[in-house]
């Protein structure tokens, strides 16, 4: 790993950008750290443009890790693509070019991906509307004498969100697996131009539904950054309490959907119990059960109550009570291990190339969390471990999450021990032309947030890049050699969100 | 395992109490639905459901539904993988041009006589995302809707009363 500051320089960041170094560089220079990034020297965060500018997030995983954006102007609408030198960039670029009618140079795959053909105009977030794509799309061929294809959605058997999959197999045997995805894209960023602060925390907020806190605050966060505001310790603290109630929530309830997948309904049918107990928990305490738009740019926007506090206590005893309880059940039967065990093998090194965040980066040894290593309050005042495994199977990532729900009740329980006393919410005067980024572990992984506000203090460029963008391509990786059966199993695991990708 | 099971069997059951139907729910469905196809689904109805671009978090709450607490199924209401299985169409998501195409497919494939229900905000009304470029807008600018269970999301009580509500109607 190299120092960002050898590579890119640093002192000449512009002045309006915080909290992390954003600097303007050269094509010269653009191409400089795409190279980087390939040589798996640094890890790609995100990549967007905004008006006729790109933009690319990256981090270099040394100790303390650091983060920087550079910049690239476009000229006669074109830059040169990322993605030739490093694929995870690939469909970064390809939904950068359906949004904003840039085109990336040299982009090995040129077909649309967010833009289905059916939005009646192209380039949505171009100053100028642009051609839409044509219908239609061609899945990579494949040869071979034996191999046929199942496709699978948009539209799935189960209560989950639409997706295609196009499945190749031998037999039983996947041997590639293709994701169309776009889908549910409902234009959040054109949305979020424009927007006043706190609509846009509202929509930031439905990028993925079951990780609204995490937007919220990455949202909050970014805007607090652009105009340099501090929300009060009780909020922060309350902001925690949200986060790790979702974290802890989404968790119970995957691991019990992954049994499930796995024919066995009794660890699902208690672990969908405990969940819904996180989920009345959450709304006695903050009037809703998803907690939506309960944290907002400056604080939070309900304080917890004794009543509030008292459903956590009794949460922290039943959760206490019937974790391990359940996790042994998990460990001791060995039908069920025999599903997870070596299902879904996802490489490290993949892992660690395309910057995979979350459960899947830290079950295949990406030992990466934003609450440790880019470290937001009160995580800097908090004590949890994270867990990191390199066997990368379904089991692993079964593992890793019940250990995170674990921590996270640790972590209820020491937030209540300490949250101070004191007023939830700061103003927020929008401050013109500024420009904040944010990222914030989701139960998913890491969510980036950035934007750019204008002169009226809206937000006039707003950039969100779920954790699944790094995910997605690793689930192909994942089930190739594996049994069609398994594909639910493996997905689950994963359980990427298809909204958060699609926005 | 034995354990657990044996608390299972020793414990009261988890599962709420049922939500009753508003009257007035009641009364402006009646109104709308046709009541002799209703009759003729009986006290049962098979539910498939589709995303039209949710942001998932109603699917949270709908899948919310299947658990103890609620045990949908011990009203006769339950989730059917195929359309060709369905009585009801559940959607959700504020219809997004690239959905629109699969969701009128999935519609056309379930037998008559059949109901759509709008299940949360976006699919009501369009919610948030309603002057998108990218979405229709509410369920209703593509399919006859019978009943709205607005909210975002609704709450599985919520969800539960306005199922009902066709149940009784
Ligand atoms: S109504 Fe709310 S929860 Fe449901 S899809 Fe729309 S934004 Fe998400």
């Amino acid at each position: 790993m190299t120092p960002l500051a050898d590579h890119i320089d640093l002192t000449s960041a512009v002045p309006n950008h915080a909290p992390w170094p954003r600097v303007v560089v050269n094509a010269e220079g653009w191409l400089a750290v795409a190279a980087r990034l390939g040589d798996g020297g640094w890890t790609l965060l995100g990549l967007w443009a905004d008006g006729g500018r790109v933009h690319m997030a990256l981090a270099d995983d040394n100790a303390p890790p650091a983060v920087a954006v550079v910049s690239l102007d476009a000229e006669d609408g074109a830059y040169p693509s990322v993605g030739r030198l490093h694929p995870p960039a690939l469909r970064l670029e390809r939904a950068l070019r359906d949004l904003s009618g840039l085109q990336p140079v040299g982009l090995p795959d040129p077909r649309p991906w967010l833009d289905h053909g059916a939005w009646g105009i192209g380039s949505p977030l171009a100053a100028i509307a642009g051609e839409p794509a044509p219908a239609g799309y061609d899945f990579l061929p494949v040869e071979g004498e034996d191999l046929h294809e199942i496709p699978v959605g948009p539209v799935h058997a189960g209560i989950i969100e639409p997706g295609h999959f196009r499945f190749t197999v031998d037999g039983e045997t996947v041997v590639r697996l293709e994701e169309r995805l776009g889908y549910t894209h409902k234009g959040l960023e054109s949305l979020l131009a424009g927007s006043t602060l706190e609509h846009a925390a509202r929509l930031a907020g439905r990028a993925s539904g079951d990780a609204t806190v995490a937007y919220a605050l990455a949202f909050a966060r970014a805007a607090e950054a652009a105009c340099g505001v501090t929300p009060p310790p009780r909020a922060v603290w309350l902001r925690a309490l949200m986060a790790e109630l979702e974290r802890m929530a989404n968790h119970l309830g995957d691991i019990g959907a992954i049994c499930n997948d796995a024919a066995f309904a009794i660890i699902h049918a208690h672990f969908g119990v405990l969940r819904e107990h996180v989920l009345r928990a959450a709304a006695v305490c903050f009037g809703h059960r998803l907690m939506m738009d309960r944290v907002v740019p400056g604080g939070v926007a309900v304080d917890l109550n004794a009543d509030g506090e008292a459903a956590l206590r009794g949460l922290l005893r039943e959760i206490r009570r019937r974790l391990p309880q359940l996790a042994e059940l998990y460990d001791t039967t060995a039908s069920l291990q025999d599903r997870t065990v070596r299902t879904g093998f996802v490489d490290p090194a993949l892992a660690r190339r395309f910057g995979c965040g979350g459960h899947v980066g830290r079950a295949s040894g990406r030992d990466f969390d934003a609450r440790r290593d880019l470290p937001y309050p009160p995580y800097d005042r908090l004590r949890f471990t994270t867990a990191l495994r390199t066997d990368g199977d379904v089991n692993a990532r079964v593992w890793v999450r019940l250990h995170e729900a674990d921590q996270s009740f640790a972590l209820i329980d020491q937030i209540l021990t300490g949250l101070p006393a004191g007023a939830i919410h700061a103003p927020v005067a929008p401050v013109a032309n500024g420009e904040g980024m944010a990222m914030v572990e989701s139960f998913r992984g890491d969510v980036l947030a950035w934007l750019r506000l204008d002169a009226a203090g809206h937000v006039a460029r707003c950039h969100l890049r779920d954790p699944s963008c790094f995910q997605w391509p690793l689930l192909e990786t994942a089930i190739e050699g594996n049994i069609v059966a398994d594909f639910p199993l493996c997905n689950k695991s994963f359980n990427c969100s298809y909204s958060g990708q699609d926005l | 395992m034995r354990k657990i099971l044996l608390e299972g069997l020793l414990r009261r059951p988890v599962t709420d109490a049922s939500p009753q139907p508003d009257d007035a729910e009641l009364a402006a469905l009646a109104a709308r639905i046709d009541v002799a196809a209703r009759r003729r689904l009986g006290r049962s109805l098979a539910i498939r459901e589709v995303d039209a671009g949710s942001c998932n978090g109603c699917e949270l709450e709908i899948n919310a539904l299947q658990n103890a607490v609620y045990d949908l199924e011990h009203y006769g209401l339950r989730f059917v993988a195929s359309p060709r299985h369905a009585d009801v169409l559940l959607v959700t998501g504020p219809v997004t041009k690239n959905m629109r195409t699969a969701l009128e497919r999935t519609y056309t494939a379930i037998p008559a006589p059949k109901f759509v229900i709008a299940v949360g905000d976006c699919a009501v009304s369009g919610g948030l995302f309603a002057n998108s470029y990218a979405c229709v807008g509410p369920v209703s600018a593509v399919l006859p809707v019978a009943l709205t269970i607005p909210g975002c999301p609704p709450t599985p009580h919520a969800l539960l009363k306005g199922l009902l509500t066709l149940l009784l109607g």
